[in-house]
């Protein structure tokens, strides 16, 4: 019923759907959906007088595709033909569909996707098919960028919702780039993100930015948890600036805004890019309330020894009821969520395959 | 006599739960048997092969016993009475 709290939980065995009505103290658990395929991608799209849910599945064998379902999982479409493809000229063949996002409140039936190789699609008609995105594809520095520990992928999408020409993504390893006329053309936008593992720290392009996130109120502002430093900017990306101060280590992948408030942002930091768990065996989301000039820990409820955990670039965000929920899963199985903006957690399921990614949607409400 | 193409599990339900498809033997190579597979069934073919034509990196196909990788890939010739076997490699995680 509207009001109600839908976890899309994706693992890499299957996906789960974990449902709650508003007050989010009890959660029943349905799935797997898509039992023994990976899913690194979910989205709840309510534009268009639709109520779609749309998952990226990922068989160890048959390849990628996304599917859909109009009534909350109950069924799913397909899988039809692969509607994801690349280009036959452009040599390259799907390998995995990282991130799905639907477009902005204006442009009801558009959606984004991320995919490795790192491109970008465009759908105009709700997600029943896609096309690339040319000016991405093209670009004369792709043949330039590296992939990272999880392949060249283009994960992280953030649109403007004061201008349908404005789109900014984050690639592994290549950076941000930003486009300023519907993805005809793109530049781009690191200036000021350390690129510790290269000879020149501050290249134009080539970092390994994990993830950036925007609150709509402040469309300019973004926030970048990168492969060693967390940046703010203030126009776009066209520059950026360290707001490490207080965190215990500025290696990261997850980073979620707070819906009602754009100086609010939740990080997980992890201890290193070789160990890759919470820092002294604490499982702690930090968040700031200051745009980052100070970020704070919030354990209650979360296991403070022997908890060597590492959340990643999806799994980490927030439903859009006031007070806010904040969830989180992890490596280990394990889905948190906290009902009061991250002031104290409770454990939702604790042995599901490893989390992938965390969207939470609120039925008959905005899109988180 | 026809070309046998002997699905997997998984890909049965693509192809109206059939286990095995039979072709004319004019379809002279695995290429051709997978495109007059996917004439019919353009979803199982998708499972099979990537957008570019390529056999999926965990996919492998057999003439016979012999795996067309270390044969002439999908230029390998079939004939006659030939059985074409389409598995999941042994791979998983």
């Amino acid at each position: 019923m509207d009001g109600d709290v839908h976890l899309l939980v994706g693992t890499v065995k299957g996906a789960f759907i974990l449902r709650s009505d508003a007050s989010r103290t009890t959660w029943s658990v349905d799935g797997p959906h898509f039992p023994g395929e990976s899913v690194y991608a979910l989205a709840y799209d309510e534009r268009g007088g639709r109520r779609r849910t749309l998952a990226a599945t990922r068989s160890f064998h048959w390849g990628s595709t996304v599917r859909t379902s109009d009534d909350h999982g109950a069924t799913w479409s397909g899988p039809e033909r692969q509607s994801i493809r690349f280009p036959e000229e452009s040599g390259e063949s799907l390998v995995q569909i990282w991130q799905i996002k639907p477009g902005t409140a204006a442009d009801p039936d558009r959606l984004w996707a991320g995919v490795e190789p790192a491109a970008l699609f465009q759908s105009r008609d709700g997600g029943e098919s896609w096309d690339v995105v040319r000016g991405l594809l093209d670009h004369p520095q792709r043949k330039q960028w590296q992939p990272g520990g999880g392949g060249l992928c283009l994960h992280t999408i953030v649109t403007d919702p004061t201008n349908p020409d404005r789109l900014l993504v984050a690639i592994s390893t290549a950076g941000v780039y930003r486009s300023d006329d519907g993805g005809a053309s793109w530049s781009a936008r690191n200036s000021g993100v350390r690129a510790q593992y290269l000879p020149n720290k501050y290249p134009e392009f080539g970092q390994c930015v994990h993830k950036v996130v925007q609150h709509p109120a402040r469309p300019e502002r973004l926030f970048l948890q990168n492969h060693w430093g967390l940046y703010r900017s203030g126009d776009w990306g066209d520059s950026w600036t360290d707001v490490a101060n207080g965190v215990p280590s500025d290696f990261g992948f997850a980073m979620q805004m707070h819906p009602h408030d754009p100086d609010t942002v939740f990080i997980v930091p992890l201890q290193s890019d070789e160990f890759r768990c919470t820092p002294e065996a604490k499982l702690r989301v930090y968040r700031t309330r200051d745009a980052g000039a100070s970020w704070q820990p919030l354990s209650n409820g979360l296991p403070q020894e022997n908890a060597y955990e590492t959340v990643i670039r999806d799994a980490l965000t927030a439903d859009t009821h006031d007070p806010a929920g904040i969830y989180f899963g992890t490596r280990s199985g394990k889905v948190y969520a906290s009902a009061d903006g991250g002031e104290s957690w409770t454990s939702v399921v604790d042995a599901l395959p490893a989390v992938t990614c965390v969207k939470a949607a609120v039925v008959g409400g905005m899109h988180a | 006599m026809p070309v046998t193409v002997v699905l997997p599990r998984a890909l049965q339900p693509f192809a109206q739960d059939a286990g095995a498809l039979e072709l004319p033997a004019s379809c002279a190579t695995v290429s051709g048997a997978l495109r007059a597979v996917g004439e019919r069934w353009p979803v199982l073919l998708d499972r099979v092969v990537t957008e570019q034509g390529a056999v999926r990196e965990r996919v492998n196909i057999f003439v016979g016993e012999e795996s067309i990788r270390f044969a002439h890939g999908l230029d390998t010739r079939v004939t006659d009475g030939d059985t074409i076997m389409i598995v999941a490699a042994v791979s998983g995680g």
